[in-house]
C-alpha cells in the first residue's frame, strides 16, 4: 500500500489508539465533523472511531500542552499537535519548563510520555507560519526530536514516539504531507512510501543513508533531505559522488552513522531550512569537528536560510529556502577548493 | 458556617491532625528562615507563614488518590499533603534523601506517589497541568480530583485563562484554589487588578466561583469539601478564592517594607493558628496542655528533620546525568 505522510500518520495514530486506550489526541480542529482533521488532514475522520479520545480544543496552545503534560503524568499517552510549528512558541513554558523538565526535577520518578506534533517549513505564508524550530528544541534537554522525511519513517517514528516513555517532538514538513483536497499544498514534494502491513517501527535515534557516495557527506532532514537528493542527482553526472544522510532523529543524533560517513568522504555539509545562526548545522558540524578533526579534508560547510525571518514574496522565499541548485553549487565549490 | 457543627463532624482526631499540620508548617518555616539568614542552607525559599489554614483546610478535604499541584511557595502544601518533613528538608538541602533526590530544591518539592506533583515554580504554570490531570480522570472515568494551588498573581497569567476555560468546557474534576495573599512579590493586588475578588473571574468561564476565609481552616475545609464533592460527582470544576496573607516576606531576605504597618497588624491579629487553637479549646477538643504538648512534639520533629537534612549524603556526581530520559543515556 502506497501512502503519503498525512495518511501514514493517520493510520499509525489510529493503530496506536486502537491498541492502547491511554492514547488520545488533543489539538485545534482535529476532530470536528465536517472539518478537515487538523491543519493538514492528519487526524481526518479519527473522531468517528474514537470520539472520546479526539479532544478538540479552544485556540489555547498553553492549554493543549498543559493538558498533555497533566494527562501524561496520570499515565495517559497524549498526542498533542499544533496547526503550525510556530504556535509552539505560545506554549513554550509548558513544553520546555514542564514537559521537558518534570522527570528530571522529580529525581527521575515521573514519566512524561507525550508526543508533540508540529508542522514546519517555509511555504508561502510569511514569517509566522514558516519557522523550522528544530534548533530551539535541540537546545532543550529532556525532549527527543524526530523529523520524518518519508511516509515509511513517519509511520514508524510515530509508533515509536507513542510507545516511548519520554516526550517526543515530531517535526513534519508541510510540503511533504501529501495532504489532499482543500488542504493540498502547492510545491508539494512526493514523500510517499510503500507501507508494509506489519506493525513495524523506526527506532528513535537511528539515522539512515539515503544515498551512498564517496566525495561529500550531506546531512539533511525533511524537505532539505529531498532537495539534497536532487542535488546529488545533478552532481552525479559531473562526477561528484554525494552521500546523503537523513538523521531522522535530531536528538539524540545518530552520531555514529554521521562519523562513519565523514571518515569515508572527508567532507561534510549540513543543509537546513532554518536560519544559520545557532542552527542544526552548528551542532552537527561542531560534533564532527570535536570527534574526528583529522578526517576532514575541507572545513565543515553549512547551507541554511539567511539569518532573517522568512519573507513572503515568492521571489524572496525562493532565495531564502536552500534550493537543490544552491546545494549543488556549494558542493561544487567545496570540491574545487578542497 | 458554624464552627461547632464543623468541629463535631470532623471529630477530635481529625481536628488534632489539622492543628498538627498547621503547627508543622509554621515551625518548619520559622526554623528554616533562621537557617537561611545564618547562611546554613543553600538556594532560596518562599515561605508560607500565615497561610497554613489554606493548605491544611483544602488537603483535609481530599482523598488519598487525589492529586495536588503547587507553586514556588510549596512547603506548606507538601506538609499538608503528608509528605514527610525529613524528605522535604532533604530536598531543601539538595540531598539524596530529598523527595526529588535533591534535583528539585525548595521550589519543586513534591512526590506524586503521595498525591503531590513536584511543585511548579513558574507562576500559573501548574493550572494547565491540573486541567490535564482532571481531563485524564474524566476520560478514564476515575473518581479522582486534581487540585491547583496558585496565588493572586497567577490569575493574571494567560495560562490561568486557558486552563480555566478548558477545564470548564470539558467539565473536568478539578479545583482551582487561589490563595489571594494580597501581594505578588512586592506588588499589591490592587495595582494589577480592577476587580475585588479573583473568584469573580470564574463567571467569565461559566465556572462555579466561591470564596472562603483563608485564615480560618474550618471555613477553608467546608468550602473545599463542597467543591471537591461536586467535582467528584461530575459537576465540574470550581475556582475557590481563599482570602489570606503572608505573615512573612516574599522570599528569604524580603523585609516586606511595601506593606503598611496597619495592614501587617491587622493580619497578624488574624493569625490562623491561635484562632484555631482557641476554637479547639473552647469546643473542648483540646486542652491548653494538649496543645502545648503537641507544639513540643512538632518542634522536636522539625529539629530532627533539620538534622536529618544536614547529615544526609550529597548526591553522587553521576546522579547529574541520571533521571532525564527513561530509556536512554544523556548524550555527552
Amino acid at each position: 500500500m502506497r501512502l503519503g505522510i498525512a495518511e501514514a500518520l493517520r493510520k499509525a495514530i489510529h493503530g496506536e489508539m486502537a491498541n492502547d486506550e491511554n492514547v488520545f489526541c488533543i489539538g485545534e480542529d482535529i476532530g470536528i465533523p465536517g472539518g478537515y482533521g487538523g491543519a493538514f488532514t492528519v487526524t481526518l475522520g479519527l473522531e468517528k472511531d474514537f470520539r472520546e479520545r479526539i479532544i478538540d480544543t479552544p485556540i489555547s496552545e498553553i492549554g493543549i500542552f498543559g493538558a498533555a503534560c497533566g494527562a501524561a503524568l496520570m499515565g495517559m499517552r497524549p498526542i498533542a499537535d499544533v496547526q503550525y510549528g510556530d504556535f509552539l512558541l505560545c506554549a513554550m513554558d509548558q513544553v520546555v519548563d514542564q514537559i521537558a523538565k518534570l522527570r528530571y526535577m522529580s529525581g527521575g520518578k515521573l514519566k512524561m510520555p507525550v508526543v508533540m506534533r508540529a508542522p514546519v517549513g517555509v511555504t508561502g505564508r510569511g514569517a509566522q507560519h514558516a519557522q523550522c524550530l528544530e534548533p530551539y528544541f535541540m537546545s532543550c534537554p529532556g525532549i527527543k526530536i524526530v523529523a520524518p522525511a518519508t511516509a515509511y519513517d513517519a509511520m514508524g517514528l510515530l509508533r515509536s514516539a507513542v510507545r516511548d516513555d519520554d516526550p517526543v517532538l515530531m517535526f513534519e514538513h508541510k510540503l511533504l504531507y501529501g495532504s489532499k483536497g482543500i488542504r493540498a499544498e502547492s510545491g508539494t514534494v512526493d514523500a510517499s512510501s510503500e507501507i508494509p502491513e506489519e506493525d513495524y517501527t523506526v527506532p528513535i535515534g537511528k539515522g539512515i543513508v539515503r544515498r551512498e557516495g564517496e566525495d561529500v557527506t550531506i546531512i539533511a532532514s525533511l524537505l532539505m533531505m529531498h532537495f539534497s537528493l536532487q542535488a546529488a542527482e545533478m552532481l552525479e553526472g559531473e562526477g561528484i559522488s554525494c552521500e546523503v544522510i537523513d538523521p531522522r532523529t535530531l536528538w539524540p543524533l545518530d552520531l555514529d552513522l554521521i562519523l562513519q560517513s565523514v571518515r569515508k568522504t572527508g567532507r561534510v555539509m549540513i543543509v537546513e531550512e532554518s536560519p544559520k545562526q545557532g542552527g542544526v548545522g552548528a551542532e552537527i558540524g561542531v560534533q564532527v569537528c570535536e570527534h574526528i578533526p583529522d578526517y576532514l579534508l575541507a572545513p565543515v560547510t553549512r547551507v541554511a536560510a539567511p539569518n532573517t525571518p522568512a519573507p513572503f514574496s515568492p521571489a524572496l522565499e525562493k532565495l531564502y529556502v536552500p534550493q537543490p541548485e544552491r546545494i549543488a553549487d556549494r558542493v561544487r565549490a567545496m570540491m574545487e577548493e578542497y | 458556617m458554624k464552627h461547632n457543627e464543623m468541629m463535631k463532624s470532623l471529630g477530635k482526631e481529625a481536628l488534632e491532625g489539622m492543628l498538627r499540620r498547621m503547627l508543622e508548617i509554621r515551625q518548619f518555616e520559622e526554623k528554616i528562615r533562621f537557617l537561611f539568614l545564618e547562611g546554613k542552607m543553600p538556594g532560596t525559599v518562599h515561605q508560607y507563614i500565615g497561610m497554613e489554614a489554606c493548605a491544611v483546610g483544602v488537603c483535609t478535604a481530599l482523598e488519598e488518590d487525589d492529586v495536588i499541584a503547587s507553586t514556588h511557595r510549596p512547603h506548606g502544601h507538601a506538609i499538608a499533603r503528608g509528605i514527610s518533613m525529613d524528605s522535604i528538608m532533604g530536598e531543601l538541602y539538595g540531598k539524596t534523601t530529598g523527595c526529588c533526590g535533591g534535583k528539585g530544591g525548595s521550589m519543586h518539592v513534591g512526590d506524586l506517589s503521595k498525591g503531590m506533583l513536584p511543585a511548579i515554580a513558574i507562576v500559573g504554570g501548574n493550572l494547565p497541568i491540573v486541567m490535564g490531570m482532571g481531563l485524564a480522570f474524566k476520560i478514564r472515568k476515575e473518581p479522582r480530583v486534581a487540585v491547583s494551588f496558585f496565588g493572586d498573581g497567577a490569575s493574571n497569567e494567560g495560562a490561568f485563562h486557558e486552563a480555566l476555560n478548558m477545564a470548564s468546557v470539558y467539565g473536568v474534576p478539578a479545583l482551582f484554589v487561589c490563595e489571594n495573599n494580597r501581594y505578588g512579590a512586592s506588588t499589591s493586588v490592587k495595582r494589577v487588578m480592577r476587580i475585588e475578588h479573583v473568584a469573580d473571574r470564574a463567571a467569565a468561564y461559566g465556572m462555579r466561583g466561591d470564596r472562603a476565609d483563608g485564615m480560618d481552616v474550618l471555613d477553608v475545609y467546608a468550602h473545599a469539601r463542597e467543591a471537591v464533592s461536586l467535582a467528584r460527582k461530575g459537576e465540574g470544576p470550581t475556582l475557590l478564592e481563599l482570602e489570606t496573607f503572608r505573615l512573612c516576606g516574599h522570599s528569604r531576605r524580603d523585609p516586606n517594607n511595601y506593606m503598611t504597618q496597619e495592614e501587617k497588624e491587622h493580619w497578624q491579629k488574624r493569625d490562623p493558628i491561635p484562632f484555631f487553637e482557641k476554637l479547639l479549646r473552647e469546643g473542648k477538643y483540646m486542652t491548653e496542655k494538649e496543645i502545648a504538648d503537641l507544639k513540643e512534639a512538632v518542634e522536636l520533629s522539625v529539629v530532627q528533620a533539620i538534622e536529618s537534612g544536614q547529615q544526609s549524603p550529597e548526591p553522587d556526581p553521576e546522579v547529574l546525568f541520571e533521571g532525564l530520559y527513561v530509556n536512554m543515556e544523556v548524550p555527552r
